[in-house]
């Protein structure tokens, strides 16, 4: 789960990294409003899920209040890469010394958080890291013993940070360890920290992602999410425990497992068609479940085909027979069906099936051949 | 011969009288593997099956039976403290079913679990599959069969298809290993290609991966310099848009890197033969 530039500074600033002061504003009457409050030249932020916003415009400086509520206005009617801004965070300008990137992440090889630091920070880090990588410090974090601070000095001196921000860098480190740590973050990003020109650490920018598997422990980061931000199918599937995603083309796929279900999206691609989706029913899915699916797939209008693959260990091809019948008496698809069920009971899933005039496949080769035949209307 | 697991393992199950625990305990049962013990705090001296002896801790339960390997079916949220439980226990086995654990309670335990030199499989996986001697997961007994395909997987039900596939051909497999979905677990690609060299049994191999993380490109540098058996291989995650959770916690490409494009690049230069779908799969063995 993605948070907020302002909901990350909010944890920030709860684990003592010092931010700016500033709010978040859903009108243009608002912005102004908070402008008025802070003083002096403020920043209006656009607050999407998506990176790249400065670049499109959805950043800007207002000079003073007037200026800032035109601003939000402009921000506020803007959609960058296809979602629309729906706050912007209006921030205390800042005078600007120096930039530096800052942040701890999973590192999946080495089974540790990573610290990444660099002086070359403010920009596109990929960027950095793709052209100049050894301006990168990466630090490991033994996550036995957390964050040491030694650790935390020893990336202030690679990065030649001036030995009297040593201690305010060291508070900062220490923060944001501990922000990652408590909200099981997979990021704490920020970037840029900046140095300001009256001598103080600010951390300007801040981007968290919070390990979805770890929600149960963190009610109040789960009431952060922001569907407003999600294709409303992806929310609806998560309701009921399937794991979705909206893809451009035209044949829907249900199937178990994850692996599975990218493997049938492949092979349809390989036959000449374009899944619609990815969707993984889970394991031992029953036969509410399968409709809900169903529903997913079908409310689609771009859908010309469905794809069933089941290949049944713990989930039984009964049971996903009969949610199949149970969605197809509801929503009365018009599309053509293939489906293929293997393993677990899959007799009886096919006799149950036997009536509800689907094209049926025996290999997974064979029912991706007929459903991107079927999708093509031949 | 095989790997891992056979029919001398003395099997403990974690979480025995969940529904999960009770349901694949009895097909563990059935199909031969030698379940000694169960755990479930609160519920030791009680029966599962009429045959299985239930245990309020792993170290009683190992003290009494002297398991020798442990299946984890609890629920996310209580299974680091499982496999810490098992670890502290002295078992030098542990398969993690569970699917869903927290990535950084999963960092935790395997840098734990490496210091006590405890072999990990999973989280998030099917477990193994010795054919004729042990079932020690979730893996469809009857879609194996006993022969000398070695097979290493990240993904669940997609084995059961390379299986299933193999088994139409009459081909059968040493030891299947299901290594599971998410991008911090126990067992690598490395870790299993090394066991089925060094095992008589396996004469070749098929390793089934996914995008997301580079364990397979390290894999295709493992293959090319220290294995002499064939590996036959398929990625899966062609069609997957950049940035996606695609189901499994760790297959997701990210920032550019993890592309099933690469993998099968690297594999290729390998020597490794990768194929286009699974169901191809028995005919590049051949």
């Amino acid at each position: 789960m993605k948070l907020h530039e302002y909901q990350s500074k909010q944890i920030f600033s709860k684990f003592g990294i010092p931010i700016p002061k500033g709010r978040v504003a859903a009108t243009a009457s608002e912005a102004r409003q908070i402008a008025e409050e802070l003083g002096g030249r403020v920043v209006i932020k656009s607050q999407v899920l998506v990176g790249g916003r400065g670049k499109a415009g959805g950043v800007k400086l207002a000079k003073d209040p007037q200026e800032a509520e035109q601003l939000a206005t402009q921000i506020l009617g803007m959609e960058i890469k296809g979602l629309p801004v729906r706050k912007v965070l209006v921030d205390e300008a800042a005078a600007i010394d120096q930039e530096i990137y800052f942040a701890i992440t999973n590192d999946r090889a080495a089974k540790k958080p990573v610290i990444m630091a660099s002086a070359a920070g403010g920009v596109d880090i990929e960027e950095v890291a793709a052209t100049h990588p050894e301006k990168i410090i990466k630090v490991h974090i033994d996550p036995l013993l957390g964050l040491r601070d030694y650790q935390a000095r020893d990336i202030a001196a690679s990065m030649d940070l001036p030995r009297e921000y040593w201690k305010d860098f060291g508070i900062i480190a220490n923060g944001l360890w501990k922000a990652y740590s408590s909200t099981d973050a997979t990021l704490a990003e920020i970037n840029p920290l900046v140095i300001t020109k009256d001598k103080r650490l600010v951390a300007l920018d801040g981007k968290m992602m919070i390990d979805d598997n770890a929600l149960f422990r963190h009610s109040d980061l789960s009431e952060m999410r922001d569907i407003d931000e999600e294709a409303p199918a992806e929310t609806e599937a998560r309701k009921y425990g399937l794991s979705f995603i909206k893809l451009d083309g035209n044949i829907g796929c249900m199937v178990n497992g994850a692996g599975l279900a990218m493997t049938s999206m492949d092979i349809v691609k390989l036959f000449g068609g374009e899944p619609a989706n990815f969707l993984d029913i889970g394991g031992g899915a029953g036969a509410e479940k399968v409709a809900a699916a169903m529903r997913i797939i079908l409310s689609d209008p771009a859908v010309k085909a469905v794809l069933f693959n089941i290949f049944g260990g713990i989930t039984r091809c009964d049971e996903v027979a009969k949610g199949i019948l149970a969605a197809m008496a509801e929503v009365k698809p018009k599309v053509p069906m293939v489906v293929r069920l293997v393993g677990t009971n899959a007799e009886e899933g096919r006799q149950l099936l036997a009536d509800a005039k689907m094209i049926t496949a025996e290999t997974l080769a064979d029912a991706a051949k007929k459903a991107v035949a079927a999708a093509k209307g031949a | 011969m095989s790997i891992l697991v056979d029919k001398n393992t003395r099997l403990l199950v974690q979480g025995i009288t969940g529904s999960e625990g009770l349901f694949h305990t009895t097909q563990m049962v059935n199909y031969g593997t030698n379940v000694v013990a169960g755990v479930t705090p609160g519920k030791g001296g009680e029966w599962v099956l009429d045959k299985v002896p239930v245990f309020d801790s792993v170290k009683l339960a190992v003290e009494a039976t002297g398991a020798n390997a442990s299946i984890i079916f609890v629920p996310a949220r209580f299974a680091p403290d499982a496999m810490f439980e098992a670890a502290d226990a002295g078992i030098p086995l542990v398969i993690c079913i569970t699917e869903g654990v927290a990535v950084q309670d999963m960092m935790r335990v395997r840098n734990y679990l490496d210091q006590k030199n405890v072999r990990l499989i999973g989280p998030n996986c099917p477990g193994l599959l010795t054919p004729g001697e042990a079932k020690v997961g979730i893996i469809p007994g009857n879609i194996a069969i006993p022969g000398n395909v070695g097979v290493v997987s990240r993904s669940g039900t997609l084995t059961y298809e390379v299986l299933y596939a193999l088994k139409q051909v009459g081909m059968g497999s040493s030891t299947c290993v299901g290594i599971g979905g998410d991008p911090v677990n126990g067992t690598n690609f490395i870790d299993v290609l090394d066991m089925f060299e060094h095992d008589p049994k396996t004469e070749k191999v098929v390793m089934i991966g996914e995008i997301g993380g580079t364990d397979e490109e390290k894999a295709a540098e493992f293959i090319s310099s220290k294995m002499t058996k064939p590996v036959v291989s398929f990625i899966a995650g062609q069609t997957a848009p950049p940035g996606k959770r695609m189901g499994h916690a760790g297959a997701i490409i990210e920032g550019g890197a993890g592309t099933a494009a690469d993998k099968v690049r690297a594999l290729e230069a390998a020597g490794v033969r990768v194929a286009k779908h699974p169901e191809e799969i028995p005919s590049l063995l051949k």
